[in-house]
């Protein structure tokens, strides 16, 4: 029996892919409006000039990098010893792994402006530097679960037991074997976390407006009040950085610790050679 | 995989000979690698959360109170949290039904593989794609001056504004938009169960006479709905917690709850410190309860993908 042309099936997916491309197109021809009769990238241009922009991006990239490193440092040895040394209480850390998700951002940094404000016993959001350190940890605690099962996944697929032994009985300390031994076997799962992480924490709004930071999406939403170009620009750019992060997150998820970064070519040069 | 885990833990335990005293010390030392986590997660999550929490059954002197969750009652609070609960339960469904159509469609309609794999690619970006930038998407589309708005006008002669009430900072623009993000994650979510849909099973049905309509509702649906269910309790979720979209959207003139709150801890709007903590703790009960029945769900619909 020859299969009909799936009608039905071929209408929905052309449906929602007008649904999902329309937005974009109009914002990028939006963006390139901004001069009077013409087509330009005028928006892009007035954008990267910005000096409010360069510093507002400086300081979410860095407070990012900041939660992508601690996040690191917390989670990787946590995943590794609970895996290793304490398998019955993995339920309990994934639970609190997940919590983040139960708790919505708005309510996490309204907790942190009451514990932690000025007359605390932890007076962290006194200070800018301590705001910041706050700004970093709401950060970790709203990567958490996307973080943790990243490294959890890494490290399922590696044989952390034998690693461990082999590291030991050849005299590492306990550091050593994590830092020069789990770490770099469990590296493309954290590349995978700490890329979501980034698209998370870049363009993030709320923890940034309430704990008064000069973050990005604060001043994203600010731009958006005052000017009708420059947004569209910046959601086209903000879309492009969006799909890099998924790419390298997916490109580094697939990849097993050792493997090659372009199989298919590696292949094709392996049997020129055997010709 | 959690019998192999538990495996060597229980071999440590039975097969050890050292005396009980040295082993309880080891014991201790042993729960010194997790300590840096729950010191963390006791700090920033969990601690955070519970002054919250108790804050919530305290008046502004530190007395027990249930003041608080009775004031959750007042209309302007019910009012919100309806609001918010509409929203989300509006977005998620529309997201539900046509994530779970285009899902039928690409992975089981017999479309070429390549429409799948670009679907699952874009559906992983725009998933993310939410917040600020998404609003200001929307408003270059379906905004005053969005494209779609002018061609809408100048070629059918249709001001959507004027003519059919449209305004994309209302509920159903909200809707519309996150239905962006909405939609490719249904997708994404969706697939795996779809994929778990066996040939055989549509096979045996037919074999047994079964005519397509049958098959969808006494073997497929039945199969697929505690994903279907699982999903949109997510789809609820992620939309109950969504606050700078609206935000950029709306300024904060939606009161759904999460702009409530905002408003709340920007200036004291509702004028008693201790009922914000009550509508923080309403917020938690309710992403709470979604995301429990998630993975309860997400257990059960488990069982048909081995």
């Amino acid at each position: 029996m020859k299969k009909p042309f799936p009608i039905m099936p071929t209408l929905i997916a052309l449906m929602s892919a007008l649904y999902f491309l329309v937005p974009l197109y109009a914002t990028f021809l939006f963006s390139l409006k901004m001069t009077r009769g013409e087509y330009s990238f005028a928006s892009y241009r007035s954008v990267l000039n910005s000096s409010i922009f360069i510093d507002t991006i400086t300081f979410s990239t860095i407070a990012s990098l900041c939660a992508i490193v601690i996040g690191t440092v917390i989670i990787v040895p946590t995943a590794y010893w609970v895996r290793l040394k304490l398998p019955h209480i993995r339920p309990v850390i994934e639970f609190i792994s997940l919590l983040p998700l139960v708790v919505p951002p708005v309510v996490l940094v309204f907790g942190y402006i009451r514990v932690f404000g000025s007359n605390s016993w932890l007076p962290l959001a006194g200070s800018d530097q301590g705001t910041n350190l706050l700004l970093v940890f709401g950060y970790v605690v709203m990567s958490m679960p996307y973080m943790f099962r990243a490294v959890d996944n890494g490290m399922s697929v590696i044989d952390i037991k034998t690693l461990t032994e082999a590291a030991e009985s050849l005299g590492a300390s306990r550091i050593r074997t994590i830092a020069f031994v789990i770490f770099p076997n469990v590296r493309g799962a954290i590349m995978s976390g700490a890329f979501l992480t980034f698209s998370i924490s870049l363009g993030e709004f709320v923890l940034a407006s309430l704990l008064n930071r000069p973050a990005f999406g604060p001043y994203l939403v600010q731009l958006g009040q005052d000017r009708a170009y420059e947004p569209a620009a910046l959601a086209i750019m903000a879309f492009a950085f969006t799909w890099a992060c998924m790419a390298l997150m997916q490109l580094f998820a697939v990849k097993k610790p050792g493997s090659r970064w372009f199989p298919r070519l590696s292949i094709k040069l392996y049997k020129k050679v055997e010709a | 995989m959690s019998f192999n885990a538990t495996m060597p833990y229980e071999a440590v335990q039975t097969g050890h000979t050292t005396p009980p005293k040295k082993n309880l010390v080891k014991l201790d030392l042993k729960w010194l690698g997790v300590v840096p986590f729950f010191l963390f997660a006791a700090m920033f999550l969990i601690g955070p959360v519970l002054y919250l929490i108790t804050g919530a059954f305290q008046n502004t002197d530190g007395d027990f109170t249930f003041a608080n969750i009775a004031a959750l009652g007042s209309d302007n609070i019910v009012a919100s949290f309806l609001l918010s609960i509409k929203l989300s339960f509006v977005s998620a469904f529309i997201g539900a039904l046509s994530g779970l159509l285009l899902g039928c469609a690409v992975i089981l309609g017999g479309l070429p593989k390549w429409v799948r794999h670009a679907f699952m690619t874009f559906s992983g970006v725009a998933s993310n794609f939410a917040g600020v930038p998404l609003a200001f998407a929307f408003i270059a589309t379906l905004g005053r001056l969005g494209l779609v708005t002018i061609l809408m006008r100048d070629l059918f002669g249709i001001n959507i504004y004027n003519d059919l009430g449209f305004t994309l900072f209302s509920f159903f623009g909200l809707a519309l938009a996150y239905l962006y993000f909405q939609l490719p994650l249904m997708f994404l979510m969706i697939t795996p169960a779809l994929d778990g849909l066996k040939a055989e099973w549509r096979e045996a049905a037919e074999t047994l006479g079964a005519t397509r309509r049958q098959y969808w509702q006494l073997v497929a649906l039945p199969v697929l709905m505690p994903s279907i269910l699982g999903c949109f309790l997510l789809l609820f979720a992620n939309a109950f917690g969504t606050l700078a979209t609206i935000y950029a959207l709306t300024g904060s003139s939606f009161d759904v709850v999460p702009i409530v709150l905002f408003q709340q801890i920007r200036g004291n709007v509702l004028y008693n410190p201790n009922l914000g903590y009550a509508v923080a703790l309403g917020m938690v009960i309710i992403m709470g309860i979604s995301n429990t029945l998630y993975l309860t769900l997400r257990a059960r619909a488990e069982r048909w993908q081995k």
